[in-house]
């Protein structure tokens, strides 16, 4: 019992424990439809068009899909961590990011190309670039303006699509040549967008455990006024936040743009960012800032796409999906309020009360 | 006493700038666009019509904003309702009276649900107002998945196509064809307009209307006057959700259908109109005339790109964004001057 209550308390419970839930679910779907029960787990290699082959089965396909947000996750943690908010424009700057790219790799006004204009590295640095001045300015108006962080990057969140939309003169820009195609297709028999999420949360994990900046992002995040006092600069530190959000959302905007190899800029990044930051919540972060924890809001992320992954599986469209991310949303965060956990704290004192004086 | 006197004013001011602002363009419009048009009342009136949905949603927003919440729900709501009238129309052959009844009322518990989950449990409004935007937008499908036309009512026919005309034919002008026409509203105008008198004054003279700013203004001296803060915070989901389906159905009478993909964003619409408006995200400063204001900008920004014609929609979207911009940034200097004045 007491073994059980240790673990419980871990910070990384709930997040593990949600995951392992909907991995049971489907188990029990796969028993249920009369396949073998582990076929969720089961990775085979098969051909796809074009000759090669390549990795295939459920739960590489959660970590392919679910890579964008998990990039996302990784700036929305330190964001929420050092500004207590969260910063809604990711997905507009992803369709900015993958729009700006497009068009330098096409030419302006041009839909359609097997060429390109300029070279990739130009696109890619550009869409990367952009996707940072974003960041720069959404910290700017948060760390300098003491602007609530929601208001702030609402500005983005309106234009940043619409800016995405300009560029490509209002049109579907359609990059078709292979080396473009690569970041959301495979290397070799991996996908690559796992790859890349890979490389972001290890170089995101590696930082934060050999430098003080995670130290100092919780600092400010815990007590803005205090940490300036001991020597940081807050402002500072909290649009560092801001520019790696940006950064990450650059990154994600081009891995999603490059696996539909053209800026569909409508619809790149779309209500992306409340995944994002459902990925933080359910990663057991609080909303209201201070400290973090960068694997539990990747978890998070994964998680996510695997309720949608089992959702299709079990035959819900995608349109109706979100009624149940929606109650699977409500009951992890109702687990996780305070009032709730006191409820069960008292519940369970009765409970111990109610033996001792039966004994 | 000198404090709470500057208050007021950089309060108002903002309100004025708004005001001011939303006058200027336009006059601006009614310059550059004359031969469009544009100087008819009709074309004011016209973007009345359009965003009589958002007006109510900018209502009920307000009044969350004002506790310092954030509801994100509202749009999905709205698409919500009008698939369940389309629906119900079209697939039940309910009549649209209960149809209408039945959406307030879903709105309500939807308020109910909402607010009892963020004031009772304190869970955060944006998390548990995003999960309800993503289960009334799915609700919304699992309804229906395809677009729904209503034809077959002739009472909500009725009521969607009356036009009031202005008395003593103010504003009467003669259309291309020749022949004269009187300006006119609808009905969801009218609707809209008396929802944001009610909110208004509910705001300032009712008990729970100043219980809102206090809650919004310090959540512990709202506790230490003896005022139920969860209580009252319930109460602001529930009347933001509530408006949220008055718009809905303001709204259906507009588009006279229902799909899945209605009404998106139209709650960042919402929380823009009322940020332009002077309300702040904090809460505790703000008022529903400014958030009416910030619907009119919103509105006439929408109408400029449309009657220039050569432009696409996104440019409305830049231009509020760079409007949202310049009135945050203005916010965020007030609060800097009010605070060194104070120290």
């Amino acid at each position: 019992m007491g073994k059980l209550k240790d673990i419980t308390k871990k910070r990384l419970f709930l997040p593990i424990f949600s995951m392992i839930l909907v991995i049971l679910i489907n188990v029990v779907y796969d028993i249920a439809s009369g396949n073998p029960p582990f076929s969720f787990f089961s990775i085979t290699i098969r051909p796809i068009t074009g000759g090669s082959s390549v990795l295939f089965g459920r739960l590489i396909d959660i970590l392919n899909r679910g890579s964008e947000v998990a990039i996302l996750a990784i700036g929305m943690t330190l964001v929420v961590s050092s500004s207590a908010g969260t910063d809604i424009s990711v997905g507009s700057v992803m369709s900015l990011s993958g729009g700006l790219c497009c068009m330098l790799l096409a030419g302006y006004g041009v839909t359609n190309v097997s060429e390109y204009a300029s070279p990739l590295w130009v696109g890619l640095l550009a869409g990367v670039g952009i996707a940072c001045v974003c960041g720069l300015f959404n910290g700017f108006l948060v760390a300098y303006l003491n602007i609530q962080p929601m208001v702030a990057t609402l500005i983005l969140w309106s234009a940043g699509r619409a800016i995405g939309l300009l560029l490509c003169n209002s049109q579907i820009v359609y990059v078709r040549v292979p080396s473009f195609q690569i970041f959301g297709s495979y290397v070799g028999i991996i996908p690559t967008p796992i790859i890349i999420a890979a490389v972001c949360i290890l170089i995101a994990s590696l930082v934060l455990r050999f430098t003080a900046l995670g130290t100092f992002i919780q600092g400010v995040g815990i007590n803005k006024k205090a940490a300036r006092i001991s020597g940081f600069n807050s402002s500072k530190i909290i649009l560092l936040t801001y520019v790696i959000c940006g950064l990450c959302a650059g990154i994600a905007g081009l891995v999603a743009t490059s696996r539909i190899y053209s800026a569909d800029t409508n619809n790149i990044g779309l209500n992306m960012e409340l995944d994002a930051i459902l990925a933080v919540a359910l990663g057991g972060n609080s909303l209201g800032g201070g400290k973090f924890n960068l694997a539990g809001s990747i978890i998070g992320a994964y998680t996510i796409q695997s309720v949608t992954t089992t959702l299709y599986a079990l035959g819900v469209s995608s349109a109706q999906a979100p009624v149940f991310k929606a109650i699977v949303v409500i009951l992890i965060v109702v687990i996780q309020a305070e009032p709730v956990k006191e409820y069960f704290k008292k519940m369970s004192a009765k409970k111990l009360a109610a033996k001792e004086a039966r004994s | 006493m000198k404090n709470k006197k500057l208050k007021i004013n950089s309060n108002n001011l903002l309100l004025i700038i708004t005001v001011v602002l939303f006058v200027l363009m336009y006059i601006g419009g009614c310059v550059v666009y004359a031969d469009k048009g544009f100087t008819r009342l009709q074309t004011f009136l016209f973007i009345l019509i359009d965003n009589a949905g958002l007006i109510c949603l900018a209502s009920g927003m307000t009044c969350v904003m004002l506790t310092g919440g954030i509801d994100i729900s509202v749009g999905s709501v709205v698409a919500m309702d009008c698939m369940i009238i389309a629906v119900g129309i079209e697939r039940w052959g309910w009549g649209s009276p209960a149809l209408m009844l039945l959406v307030l009322v879903v709105g309500l518990v939807f308020g109910l649900v909402q607010g009892w989950l963020i004031a009772y449990l304190k869970i955060q409004p944006f998390i548990v107002t995003m999960a309800g935007m993503f289960f009334a937008r799915g609700m919304t499908a699992v309804i229906c998945t395809e677009q729904v036309s209503i034809t077959s009512d002739p009472f909500f026919t009725k009521l969607s196509g009356f036009k009031i005309e202005m008395p003593f034919g103010i504003g009467a002008y003669v259309n291309k064809k020749g022949i004269p026409q009187i300006p006119y509203v609808r009905v969801s105008v009218i609707v809209a307009l008396l929802v944001v008198l009610a909110v208004f004054l509910m705001l300032r003279y009712t008990r729970f209307g100043r219980s809102i700013y206090a809650v919004g203004g310090n959540q512990q001296s709202a506790t230490l006057m003896g005022l139920d803060v969860k209580k009252v915070t319930l109460k602001a989901y529930v009347l933001s959700s509530f408006l949220a389906s008055i718009g809905g159905i303001c709204y259906c009478l507009n588009t006279m259908s229902g799909t899945t993909t209605q009404a998106t964003g139209l709650e960042m619409s919402a929380i823009s109109s009322a940020v332009i408006g002077g309300t702040l995200l904090t809460g505790g400063v703000g008022n529903v005339a400014g958030s009416l204001f910030g619907v009119l900008i919103n509105g006439t920004i929408s109408k400029l790109v449309q009657t220039h014609g050569q432009l696409i929609g996104a440019w409305a979207n830049i231009v509020t964004a760079v409007l949202l911009c310049f009135f945050i940034v203005l916010q965020a200097v007030f609060v800097k001057v009010k605070e060194r004045k104070k120290a």
